[in-house]
């Protein structure tokens, strides 16, 4: 028999060991079918559900496009990938795990720079001295062109970063960086630090829910039974 | 070409024909440079307000790559390829497709541009003159009757800023600034009303010791200063850039504001809109009542309206504004766009002079450059919208 309602959850990390405890503590205990390694499972104590295991940028892409109806993902990525966000998703409940701040740094030796409107300046000076523009090392390219975009710094251009980021200003490959950070601890070490204005986003783990989704009226209750209960065990 | 019919295929190449026929005739020599790019150098150029719209890919090598969000960057590297030297006067005409992202559903992604670029001519004033002419007898010969010229100048901006009594450090922010308006003018007002520049505590205070130092003892007691701090200096931004920066925001704790009328002669300035010859009139006036002088800048202004007029422009329908440009960062001197009734938000036809690009994608010097871009799915259009 076809799943009623599907839900994609982390299947690996920090994330994936937090929602698990989650469902749990909500008397809905994900459970894996078929063999140990595979991607697809049950909820324990909800017919009707269906659970994919999905890795946390997937799940993303199957809240957009509907393939499932409800996710746990990162608010991050959910606003750095959809264009739309709010048609395409709704915001069910904040979890209270995966919290991570989207900040801009730069390095603490730049004395003279403190805040967004320095960028600019800096920019500027730079592009005299260097003939090209400030690089911004980061895997958040729609964030930091929004919030650079809002801040009215412009003077700058995206390199794209998958890993060790906060490495390439001290590197030479870029000269400021948009990472995640939960304890600054990682930044620190790196000699970086965050502009007093370069909190871009405040994020932590949500149950989404896809706009696109095929919502029937079982498929709704399902949602109602599972968002009360996850909201009171959060 | 992409979700295009057969027939608009067709006039689409009927028109370029014509297009090019009279880009060659007026001795521009056809080109057809690279659809792929490498990504360094365009976005490098072009900033990330059309970077995001631009389609970067990586290959197989690891290459970093784009798809031409325009052609005057791949038309001006093209140049440097053939004269390395730049030492070469050249003249170059193209039609083929580029490509921007678009939010679904309003304009296509890929269009196609025909246009013209000229390289080396020193005689700017009458390379302005010829590429504004080209295009113009371009658009009317693929048959379109009705349109109108809309100008701005940016050189004319820089006088004034050089004419304008300030200290050269808010010049070159000033300069800087003018492609971001609403800073811009939040930066004007701040020197206007002698508002202090933000700062926070220790370091705003360690700036103040460095007021009346050179630069070179100032570096030395950033160094110290970072060392003492335990922040090793890291990255491409040199101590001398740090030090700069702050013996500017020291001179800014100190100085006198800027005085109101300097503000006021640059917000007039940046209000006038008016008919060409209006436009220069308004602005001579400006720079007489506020005693300065602008030099060559307002004359070139108001004999290219002069040129262009003996030779046929309607100079009378046309219109000026001192803020046309604003958004296109590599133009330095004049910029036009051709409107058909009225929408100046999809100009037929746009472009300018910028000098200052070839240099920068490795030119060993400055070298004159100024084009223009049909857009030529509008240009057919606009066509089909007047018979």
């Amino acid at each position: 028999m076809a799943a009623t309602l599907t839900i994609a959850v982390p299947s690996k990390g920090r994330l994936k060991d937090n929602a698990d405890s989650l469902f749990e503590r909500a008397g809905l205990a994900l459970r894996k079918t078929g063999h140990e390694r595979g991607y697809s499972g049950v909820m324990q104590g909800l017919d009707g559900v269906e659970v994919a295991f999905l890795s946390a940028a997937e799940i993303v892409h199957q809240l957009e496009s509907g393939r499932v109806h409800m996710g746990v993902t990162g608010e991050d990525l959910i606003r750095e990938t959809l264009p739309d966000v709010e048609t395409s998703v709704e915001f069910l409940a904040p979890l209270g795990f995966g919290r991570a701040d989207v900040v801009v740094a730069v390095p603490d030796c730049w004395i003279e720079v403190a805040r967004m409107a320095d960028l600019e300046d800096v920019a500027a000076q730079f592009a005299r001295a260097h003939g090209r523009r400030l690089r911004v090392a980061t895997k958040y390219l729609n964030l930091t062109r929004r919030f650079f975009a809002k801040a009215g710094v412009a003077g700058y251009r995206i390199v794209e970063s998958v890993g060790a980021t906060e490495g390439t200003p001290a590197a030479g490959t870029s000269e400021l960086i948009v990472d995640i950070t939960t304890t600054g601890t990682t930044l620190k070490a790196n000699h970086l630090k965050v502009l007093e204005d370069g909190l871009i986003l405040k994020s932590q783990a949500h149950l989404f829910a896809a706009g696109g989704a095929d919502w029937t009226e079982d498929a709704r209750g399902l949602r109602g039974t599972i968002l009360d209960r996850i909201s009171k065990a959060v | 070409m992409a979700a295009e019919s057969a027939r608009k295929f067709e006039a689409l190449e009927a028109q370029a024909a014509t297009l090019l026929d009279v880009f060659r005739r007026g001795g521009y020599e056809q080109v057809a440079p690279s659809i792929i790019q490498p990504a360094d150098v365009l976005l490098d150029q072009i900033g990330e307000a059309i970077r995001g719209r631009t389609y970067v890919f990586t290959d197989l090598s690891g290459e970093e790559l784009c798809l031409r969000p325009d052609l005057t960057v791949p038309v001006s590297r093209l140049y440097l390829e053939r004269h390395p030297r730049a030492d070469a006067a050249a003249r170059y005409c193209y039609n083929g497709p580029a490509f921007r992202f678009q939010p679904k559903g309003t304009h296509p992604r890929e269009f196609r541009q025909a246009g013209i670029e000229c390289f080396g001519v020193a005689d700017r004033d009458s390379a302005d003159a010829e590429v504004v002419l080209l295009v113009a007898d371009a658009v009317k010969s693929a048959g379109l009757k009705r349109f109108r010229f809309r100008f701005g100048d940016i050189a004319l901006f820089y006088a004034l800023l050089d004419a304008l009594a300030l200290p050269e450090r808010w010049r070159l922010k000033l300069r800087h600034y003018f492609w971001r308006p609403p800073a811009f003018h939040a930066l004007l007002s701040r020197l206007a009303k002698g508002e202090a520049p933000y700062s926070d505590g220790p370091v705003a205070a360690f700036a103040a010791t460095l007021a009346d130092k050179g630069q070179a003892r100032a570096e030395e007691l950033v160094a110290n200063y970072l060392e003492a701090n335990d922040l090793p200096l890291s990255g491409n931004r040199t101590l001398g850039e740090i030090a700069e920066r702050l013996r500017d925001h020291a001179a800014d704790l100190r100085a006198e504001p800027l005085p109101r009328e300097v503000a006021t002669v640059i917000d007039y300035y940046l209000a006038v809109e008016a008919s060409p010859h209006e436009s220069v009139d308004r602005i001579a006036m400006i720079a007489k009542g506020a005693g300065i002088d602008l030099g060559p800048a307002l004359y070139v202004l108001s004999r290219r309206f002069d040129l262009l007029q003996a030779r046929g422009v309607d100079i009378g329908a046309a219109s000026f504004a001192t803020e046309f440009g604003r958004d296109l960062e590599y133009y330095s001197g004049l910029v036009f766009q051709i409107e058909n009734a009225g929408d100046r938000t999809s100009p037929i036809a746009g472009g300018g002079r910028y000098d200052g690009l070839l240099r920068s994608v490795g030119a060993p010097h400055e070298v004159p450059a100024v084009g223009s871009a049909i857009h030529t799915e509008r240009l057919l259009a606009a066509i089909e919208g007047e018979s």
